[in-house]
């Protein structure tokens, strides 16, 4: 067998952590290699450290059977290797042509060549079906596109390995989809994809082969076919996992949030949401299925007090909360899991223990007037730390270096520690491995069972499927169908998720 | 009155204060679109007035004293570089420091060489390119004629071009933005920041050359507030050479408007604030929202 790449014996340390513990890696010429594990196994390192950003404290690298030296991603440039990174390495002010020409740029008499660049490029971009527009800046774009741009920046440079850091965290169901697409047609023109997942049904679609990382070592690898999502998970974990969520039936009572002829134009004059109703009543988990981008942000920012919805209003407990200070809305009983984590969920340079008491800051428990409560603050985080499995378990970590995993267990930890009434949990597993993935489901169930109402908007349909009791789709702004249960189809959601039926359509379709 | 301003005495006046204030602020631009934040612009422009007096005095070239200007400054900058880019100290701190430095290395030196606290012997003036056709304007003649008029205005333009059109400032700009991003596609974030830095030297240095010229000496604190304002320029200007080469014009016109105006009658203190109340208002009223380049004043660090 041919191997485009073979890293052998790589041990990657940091300053606290060895990310890498000698790890033996071998990737087939022209195959689709999937590379998984639970958040901080050490992925992103080992990919980082082939792709030149790092150096490894010891081993070595072979790429199409002669050993090489990387001292840079200049030097892996050069070997043909090409990484879509899991937090997209694009120039936001630049437009889509400069940043895939950065670096690797032609010049005609001192100036940027940019016409014949562009020729290149969308010759490029008819081969692989990857359309971008070529002049818009990156930052009026949205993320299954500026991906396109990343996967053509590799191409671009000629890779023939392409390395992809978890692609569809970011992404809808329909770019997945269309990624997926493109990724079999590289396939085909004889490239070779390492590709890092978290979801057990991308590696079982796509892949060839599968490595499995646990805590920095490779723990088991097999053909695709001869394996089982199961086996995958168990690997990773070191335990068996319970893919499918367990949860009884919901003992639901009475209304907890009620929204009515909810209404919010931004301040560009877009009409974002229109006319939205439903409610969550106690003791139940209300999923919002929704394409990205149809109002599910807004919605969530109308009900947090974020912003003030053009029309409409929106009662906890039968206490209209619309023109609230964003604190009075979290005093009357809401805890909210923000999508964003590193913008709206944490202060990154803040240290745990800080991190879990933000927004309970001003609790007589945490706050003295006169000074905060140290102690009480340490034996918070303690407590939390342990009942939620924070790793590391250190109080004074800062935020920042933590796994996207345990920030998000950070963030959980410190809403459900609220007690609140309503829990609003946007994307509350997005980019956290199985094992977190499965803790948080059990402890959003917990509370719904603790007789809380809760509002679960995601992207991930199968989360959505999973966990809610009932399931509104939301698309253009418009609450287009409840369902009364979570028995349906997901290829029915999709075609009320993407306008195809629903609002009177049906009839029309039926 | 109206005559006055639109004379061409006015005229070379306003270009007169305009060229300093454009070269630092296109300095500035250089810097600040590689990632620096360089408050030592004020620091850069005194010294490299001062060593534009020294080396002019010393050996009778202006052209040699243009050299030791230009030099004064990028050794000044590079001070700031290594601060700013390898220490990776604040660099407002860095600014700071310097300037007040500036200020007391070239009082010390101004007293060893010319024995006095507060001013240098005169040195010769630039040459300048005749003008035939309006030689019978003497003062507007030789400001037209002025090599470093018409450098300068070649400055504005070609940086125009290198900062948007050429390989150079694209990797500038990026490494500005994202350097995360710049390094991963093998571009040496920290040498662009450099040449960045270094740019800045040479044009600030140019800056007090030419005050050196205009004034034909030294004097204690020359700089006069120049670099910051060179900067506010900049940021009027939204990081475009010709936007900030727009905004110091603009702040050339008020300022001799504001000579001009002096003794017509106005309350002084009501003329000075010209310059400044006209700033507010362009800053306020027209420019909109200026964004700085988004890693201006972070120093990069690969293993966070
Ligand atoms: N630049 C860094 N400096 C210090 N420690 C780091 C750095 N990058 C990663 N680590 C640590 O190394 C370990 C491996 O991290 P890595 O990002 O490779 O994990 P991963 O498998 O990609 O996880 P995820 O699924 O969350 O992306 C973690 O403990 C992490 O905290
Ligand atoms: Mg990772």
């Amino acid at each position: 067998m041919k191997y485009a790449i073979e890293l052998v014996g790589i041990t990657k340390r940091f300053a606290r952590t060895v990310a890498n513990d000698n790890v033996t890696l071998s990737v087939s010429a022209g195959s689709i290699h999937a590379l998984v594990g639970e958040n901080g196994a050490g992925k992103t390192t080992l990919m980082e450290t082939l792709y030149g950003i790092y150096q490894p404290d010891s081993g070595k690298i072979r790429i199409h059977d002669t050993e090489v030296a990387i001292k840079s991603p200049q030097d892996s440039i050069r070997q043909g290797i090409g990484m879509v990174h899991q937090h997209f390495m694009l120039v936001p002010t630049l437009s889509v042509l400069e940043n895939i020409i950065l670096g690797a740029e032609d010049t005609r008499n001192a100036f940027l060549d940019l016409a014949k660049t562009s020729e290149r490029i969308t010759a490029l971009a008819d081969k692989f079906s990857l359309s971008v527009p070529l002049n818009e800046k990156v930052q009026d774009l949205g993320v299954g596109i500026q991906q396109r741009v990343e996967i053509l920046k590799a191409l671009y440079r000629k890779a023939d390995i392409l390395i992809l850091d978890e692609p569809t965290a970011v992404l809808t169901p329909q770019e997945s989809t269309r990624l997926f697409g493109i990724l079999s047609e590289l396939k085909q023109q004889g490239k070779t994809i390492v590709l890092i997942t978290h979801k057990l049904n991308e590696v079982m679609e796509i892949s060839d082969r599968v490595s499995v990382m646990r805590k920095g070592k490779i723990v088991g690898e097999m053909d695709t076919p001869t394996t089982s999502p199961q086996e995958i998970a168990e690997l990773m974990v070191g335990r068996p996992v319970l893919l499918r969520v367990e949860k009884s039936k919901a003992n639901t009572g009475k209304p907890v949030l009620s929204i009515s002829n909810l209404s919010y134009v931004d301040r560009r004059g877009v009409e974002i949401l229109k006319n939205v109703n439903f409610s969550v009543a106690s003791g139940e988990i209300l999923g919002i299925a929704g394409v990205e981008g149809n109002g599910q942000t807004q919605l969530v920012e109308c009900i947090t007090g974020l912003v003030k919805p053009t029309s409409g209003t929106i009662s906890l407990n039968g206490v209209n909360l619309v023109g609230f200070p964003v604190k009075r809305v979290f005093d009357s009983g809401l805890a909210h899991v923000p999508e964003d984590r590193l913008k709206r969920g944490l202060v990154v340079d803040f240290t745990v223990k800080e991190n879990l008491i933000l927004g309970l800051h001003t609790r007589q428990e945490f706050n003295s007037r006169l000074s905060m409560r140290r102690s009480a603050i340490e034996q918070n985080a303690r407590m939390l730390i342990k009942k939620y499995d924070v790793r590391p378990d250190d109080p004074d970590a800062i935020a920042r270096g933590l796994s996207g995993g345990n920030q998000q267990k950070v963030i959980i930890a410190r809403e459900l520690s609220r007690n609140a009434q309503l829990i609003v949990a946007s994307q509350p597993t997005r980019g956290v491995d199985i094992g977190g993935t499965e803790f948080i489901h059990r402890s959003i169930i917990s509370e719904r069972d603790k007789g809380k109402a809760v509002l679960l908007i995601s992207a991930d349909l199968t989360e959505v499927l999973s966990l809610s009791d009932r399931i509104a789709v939301i698309y253009d702004g418009m609450i287009v169908k409840i369902f009364p249960d979570n028995k349906v189809e997901e290829s029915e959601l999709g075609l009320f998720m993407t306008g195809t039926k629903g609002n009177g359509r049906e009839a029309s379709l039926a | 009155m109206i005559s006055q301003i639109l004379s061409l005495a006015f005229l070379a006046q306003t270009i007169r204060i305009t060229v300093p204030y454009a070269l630092a602020s296109i300095g500035g631009v250089y810097s600040e679109r590689g990632g620096v934040t360089n408050i030592a612009l004020e620091g850069i422009i005194l010294t490299g007035a001062f060593c534009t007096v020294v080396g002019t005095y010393y050996t009778g070239s202006p052209l040699v004293g243009i050299l030791c200007g230009v030099s004064g400054g990028l050794l000044t900058a590079l001070i700031h570089a290594v601060v700013s880019i390898n220490i990776k100290a604040d660099q407002i701190i860095s600014g700071i420091a310097i300037n007040l430095f500036a200020v007391g290395i070239t009082k010390f030196v101004l007293e060893i060489l010319f024995h006095s606290s507060s001013n240098s012997s005169r040195i010769v003036g630039l040459p300048h390119i005749p003008m035939g056709f309006i030689e019978h304007q003497p003062d507007v003649a030789h400001l037209l004629g002025n090599p470093m008029v018409l450098a300068t205005i070649a400055i504005i333009i070609a940086s125009q071009f290198i900062i948007f059109r050429t390989r150079f400032g694209l990797r500038l700009r990026a490494v500005g933005e994202n350097p995360e991003a710049a390094d991963t596609v093998g571009i040496k974030v920290n040498l662009y920041r450099y040449y960045g830095v270094m740019i800045s030297g040479v044009l600030a240095g140019l800056s007090g050359a030419w005050l050196a010229f205009d004034q034909h000496s030294f004097t204690d604190g020359m700089s006069a507030g120049r670099g910051y304002i060179a900067l506010a320029a900049m940021i009027v200007g939204k990081w475009n050479p010709l936007g900030a080469a727009a905004a110091c014009l603009l702040f050339g016109f008020a300022e001799s408007l504001q000579i001009q105006l002096q003794g017509g009658g106005l309350p002084t203190q009501f003329i000075q604030m010209i310059p400044y109340i006209a700033t507010i208002i362009v800053l306020a009223g027209f420019i909109g929202k200026a964004v700085a380049p988004a890693a201006d004043g972070v120093p990069y660090e690969k293993e966070k």
